[in-house]
């Protein structure tokens, strides 16, 4: 059964169709690529997704924690839902250190209240620690926890990237939605990135949605790619399909 | 290791010595009642402040209607002391709880208003708890109201500011603060995290309103008297001034502010004519050359050190 469901999605500003009447579905355990020329509605599609806009008609479907259909998407109850994202412009917090940038992602799974925040109950230490623990963890993997206390905004660009990715992790989500995560990343750092993509989709039991225009990681990791031009679906299969379709040919090189 | 460490126990000594010390010095009479009027004026102004930075500094809403929600507090406390004659600590927990409700009720509608038109809708809140004090025959009109009873004792103050700066630095510091700090930083990533970020923004108004409710609750039974005007717009510029100066998101800067303001404002008594101008070109120098505020980047880092340390140790 997908995870996923996308039924005739459409979104219009004013008179721009942004997204429109886009079907698709993914299973759960993939890691798929939405790819396409700029302005081709894949950012649009992913803030649809999170629940940022709503659609103007059709509807997304999420079988994760449980199933939710896009008439109740809010943006701070995805997370909820088992949906994290990362976002194309950097959106760290960036006067915060690492680990308190990743220990908002955590947030939702920190409930000890607002009374024993005030007076420090015990409750407060307990959770603070096992999230500081767990947000450790994490960071260890992406190779940052010699930085937790660091500013966000100290980091080099790739490294923000890693936290990032790492702060949507913490939320502990189903599927993780990455948007543009090799930009601005050396063709080393890809590299690692792209191993290290496939190793936490294993080890997190993670659905991957990536949008990006590296192709070497596209192609190296993704076993199923959607491919966007204006607004509209117009290729859809296995990575190797996608390099031989012609209409993709066409979109990204233009042609008759 | 926990709540009972040495950190905390010194802490605890330093503000009892504190208490202890300035109590016997009031009671010697070595601090005259014009120094302690300043002395109350500076704990008052602390509490305000703190709060403030809490809904300004911290959550990053621009609010211009603090003195509003001190004078909720003020009025409050003064019909429950004198015009019900119930005790003190009646008319600081009335004045405490009517103005946080006055904060839930204001912030639901006026939170989904980002910047300017926050700043503009506050504005307009308190010029409307204004006018509707104005207007109020029971609690006197633009009389204002007098033979309130001289509750505020060295212990109330002394022991409400304490109160406020532990409470708010302990929210700050716990995930709720930090979900408060990320929705200044940059709210659509909080809110993509899973940060109710309309809940936390009511949330840290109402907090904040309660504690500006109990410094109006020490204002008004200190000063005997209270009107409307006492707590107009130029009384939220104060504070407001009181917590940029000090440094945005620094709750050290905020008394360090709350302090030296006090004092600034105290020396430049003996030059009235010149007063507002010095003071307007101090403001004017700080926010030059340290335009974060006095502890603004430096108290910041503090805290944030600090937190991380003990965070590492706790992980132990």
């Amino acid at each position: 059964m997908p995870i996923v469901k996308v039924d005739k999605l459409s979104k219009a500003f004013g008179g721009i169709r942004a997204v429109s009447d886009i079907s698709m579905s993914v299973e759960g355990g993939e890691i798929v690529g939405i790819i396409g020329p700029n302005g081709a509605g894949k950012t649009t599609f992913f803030n649809l997704l999170t629940g940022i806009y709503s659609p103007s008609s059709g509807a997304i479907t999420y079988q994760l924690n449980k199933e939710v259909s896009s008439k109740s998407f809010k943006p701070h109850k995805m997370a909820k839902y088992g949906v994290a994202r990362t976002f194309q412009n950097i959106r760290l917090f960036k006067n915060m250190s690492i680990m308190d940038n990743v220990l908002i992602g955590y947030h939702n799974n920190l409930d000890y209240g607002v009374v024993p925040s005030l007076f420090r109950l015990p409750s407060y230490y307990r959770n603070e620690s096992n999230a500081r623990a767990e947000v450790l963890k994490l960071l260890e993997i992406f190779k940052l926890s010699d930085k937790e206390n660091e500013p966000a905004s100290r980091l080099p660009y790739g490294e923000q990237r890693k936290v990032e990715i790492a702060r949507a992790l913490a939320a502990k989500p189903k599927l993780l939605l990455l948007d543009e995560p090799a930009a601005g990343m050396n063709p080393r750092e890809t590299q690692e990135l792209t191993s290290l993509l496939t190793w936490i989709k294993d080890e997190f039991k993670l659905t991957i949605m990536l949008i990006e225009h590296d192709m070497s990681l596209v192609m190296g990791i993704c076993s199923k790619v959607f491919v966007f031009d204006y607004g509209m679906l117009i290729a859809s299969g296995s990575p190797y399909e996608i390099q031989n379709n012609s209409q993709v040919i066409k979109a990204y090189l233009g042609g008759e | 290791m926990k709540l009972f460490n040495l950190k905390n126990a010194f802490s605890l000594s330093v503000v009892l010595v504190i208490y202890a010390a300035a109590g016997l010095l009031i009671n010697s009479g070595f601090i005259d009642s014009y120094l302690f009027l300043n002395i109350v004026l500076i704990g008052i102004n602390i509490i305000l402040a703190v709060s403030l930075n809490l809904i300004t500094g911290f959550t990053g809403q621009f609010s211009l209607g603090h003195a509003a929600f001190m004078s909720i507090g003020a009025y409050a406390s003064a019909v429950i002391t004198a015009k019900l004659s119930l005790p003190f600590w009646a008319g600081v927990a009335a004045a405490a709880f009517f103005a946080a409700v006055a904060g839930l009720v204001i912030g639901i509608p006026t939170l989904r208003l980002k910047g300017d038109y926050l700043a503009i809708a506050t504005l307009g809140f308190g010029e409307i708890i204004k006018i509707i004090g104005l207007n109020i025959d029971y609690i006197g009109g633009a009389t204002g109201l007098n033979d309130i009873p001289q509750y505020t004792t060295w212990t109330w103050l002394y022991f409400s500011v304490v109160a406020t700066v532990l409470l708010v630095s302990n929210f700050v510091r716990s995930y709720n603060g930090r979900a408060c700090i990320a929705i200044r930083e940059d709210e659509i990533a909080a809110e993509a995290m899973g940060v109710n970020t309309t809940y936390y923004k009511v949330l840290v108004f109402t907090i904040g309103a309660l504690f500006a409710g109990v410094a109006g609750a020490l204002y008004a039974n200190y000063f005997y008297f209270i009107k409307p005007d006492s707590f107009g717009f130029m009384k939220s510029i104060d504070i407001l001034v009181i917590v940029v100066f000090g440094g945005m998101g620094s709750i050290s800067g905020s008394i360090a502010g709350a302090v030296l303001l006090s004092i600034i404002s105290l020396f430049l008594q003996s030059i009235p004519e010149l007063r507002m101008v010095v003071y307007s070109v101090i403001l004017f120098l700080i926010m030059v050359y340290r335009p974060n505020g006095l502890l603004g980047k430096a108290g910041f880092k503090f805290f944030k050190k600090r937190g991380a340390r003990n965070a590492y140790s706790q992980s132990r």
